[in-house]
């Protein structure tokens, strides 16, 4: 695969557009034509085509140098999006060496890393980084370790770490989510940062998924999709900028809805830390316009179902209820009825 | 005490009665509602006088409270607790009563000078008032009552949300009229 690397915007001009390619291999959430909160965990690793989101353990695509362009951008806008608590630092260190590794060894002829004892030297060519650096001294580095390998890799990070039978998000790299703040939630444990989340919780849902977060072991990392609804393709949709991109959920018509609505995918995946005993939480981000997603007959038909049906408390959380009759009448055109296949990939 | 609606989210924090716990010395602070409830726990464990220090923040002392330091305003509770807990030793127990405000800020201090939160409790005294940090320039409202209520940073309208977070000792406000700029509604009273 020779990836070629798009140049473009997730604000401003909005000039974000996937090729026909990063279309198909959208990571299409629904694998039936309805859909309810499940501990939908499945393990991280390779499925589906060749070309897909599933193959490597840290996806890249073509959108690789556009998203880091954002967040540098965000960054600089609000340094508190990238936080790490003290006893965070080793945790830190272990997410560097899980990135590092697995991306020198998924994508060679982008990245290499160099280890001689502690010393490290780290080539990333795409952005045209060679540093060399001491392993588990962050005065080797121009940053913390989190803060410099998330600087280079799609989606955003959260660190937990693990004690007395919880996890605790005590550290996070947080620019490209769905309506959370890192500054408001560091330190908060696994239901209490998802407190806000309706039905979920007396559904058994964060019971049953920390007892198995808790027991995720190394090297044997696991995944699962979630979804919402974003109008434009932004990926600081942060509590801190909504007065910034909320004016813009209103904006939808009839005309455009096909163009700005988005469906926003995340590809979440747990991976346990060998030193710290932590767990990275990487939230990759995959944005995918309505008018690109019914170019797959399976996806247009299945999407129209599954929002048309979506109880109105999700659709008020995933905050899109506003838009729904707009979304759910245009995609209601390219739903003819026809029975749809198991599963989430095109037939 | 009244139990916790059932509808309150998991974050929200719940506030019991103060309960004498055995400790090698009780770290103690109130405002005025809340001095009341320390007064009747140390009538309920009188052994707690001996090592109880109490910070008694905007009121005046009143003669049945022992080892008082008296805090002119929750402004200068960071160094009043710096304080007290200089020479500190592990069993330490502290011992909150007062309005949401207080006790959720008061949390927030121990909690960032190391104090685990198993030896902390609090009571709530007094009203429905509440901390509030402003999610967009992260201004903290100490004392808010009405929902929306404007965000003395900004002057943005925001909304109460009950999610709340121990490390900032405060509710989450949000831009209400994100959406539809200039459409605010009317304020009202915040429910207990």
């Amino acid at each position: 695969m020779t990836l070629s690397f798009s140049q473009s915007r997730f604000r401003d001009d909005y000039s974000f557009a996937n090729s026909d390619a990063a279309i198909r291999r959208f990571p299409f959430p629904f694998d039936r034509d309805s859909y309810m909160y499940s501990v939908n965990m499945e393990p991280h690793r390779a499925a589906g085509p060749e070309d897909s989101v599933f193959q490597r353990r840290f996806d890249v695509d073509e959108h690789y140098l556009s998203e880091m362009a954002d967040r540098a951008i965000t960054l600089q806008r609000d340094p508190m999006r990238c936080q790490s608590l003290p006893h965070m630092r080793l945790a830190g260190w272990d997410l560097l060496e899980l990135i590092m590794t697995a991306k020198a060894e998924d994508y060679p002829d982008l990245f290499a890393l160099q280890r001689d004892g502690a010393c490290w030297r780290w080539i990333n060519r795409p952005m045209g980084i060679d540093d060399r650096f001491t392993f588990l001294d962050d005065a080797t580095l121009p940053c913390g370790p989190m803060e410099y390998i998330t600087r280079q890799t799609q989606g955003d990070f959260a660190l937990l770490d693990q004690r007395q039978g919880n996890l605790w998000m005590d550290a996070g790299m947080i620019t490209s989510q769905a309506d959370w703040s890192l500054d408001f939630d560091i330190g908060m444990n696994f239901f209490e940062w998802h407190a806000p989340v309706p039905r979920a919780a007396q559904m058994g849902i964060f019971q049953r998924a920390l007892k198995f977060l808790l027991n995720v072991q190394q090297g044997a990392p696991s995944r699962r999709l979630n979804w919402t609804m974003t109008v434009n393709p932004r990926l600081d949709t942060s509590p801190e900028t909504y007065p910034e991109w909320g004016p813009e959920k209103r904006s939808l018509t009839p005309e455009n809805v096909g163009q700005r609505q988005f469906l926003r995918v995340e590809l979440q995946s747990f991976w346990r830390l060998p030193r710290s005993n932590g767990l990275a939480f990487p939230i990759r981000c995959y944005l995918c316009a309505l008018e690109d997603l019914v170019t797959v007959p399976k996806w247009g038909r299945r999407l129209h179902r599954v929002l048309r049906d979506l109880p109105e408390d999700l659709a008020t959380y995933k905050g899109f209820a506003v838009n729904r009759p707009l979304i759910v009448d245009y995609l209601s055109r390219f739903d003819d009825g026809a029975p749809t296949s198991p599963g989430i990939f095109p037939d | 005490m009244t139990p916790a609606p059932a509808n309150r989210i998991p974050s929200h924090p719940t506030y019991a009665p103060l309960q004498p716990r055995p400790g090698h010395a009780a770290l103690m602070i109130a405002d005025a509602g809340g001095a009341v409830a320390l007064a009747q726990l140390l009538a309920q464990a009188p052994d707690l006088r001996a090592t109880a220090r109490i910070l008694l923040v905007a009121a005046d002392v009143p003669p049945d409270l022992p080892a008082v330091t008296p805090v002119p305003g929750t402004e200068a509770l960071e160094a009043a607790i710096a304080g007290a807990l200089q020479g500190a030793r592990m069993g330490l127990q502290a011992y909150l009563a007062g309005s949401q405000g207080l006790i959720g800020q008061a949390q927030a201090l121990l909690l960032a000078q190391g104090m685990a939160p198993g030896a902390i409790q609090m009571q709530q005294c007094g009203g429905p008032a509440r901390r509030m940090q402003c999610v967009h320039c992260k201004t903290i409202a100490p004392d808010v009552v009405i929902d929306p209520y404007r965000c003395p940073g900004c002057g943005r309208w925001l909304y109460v949300r009950d999610h709340f977070s121990r490390r900032l000792g405060a509710f989450q406000g949000v831009c209400i009229d994100a959406e539809t700029p200039g459409l605010v509604p009317e304020p009202t009273e915040i429910a207990p």
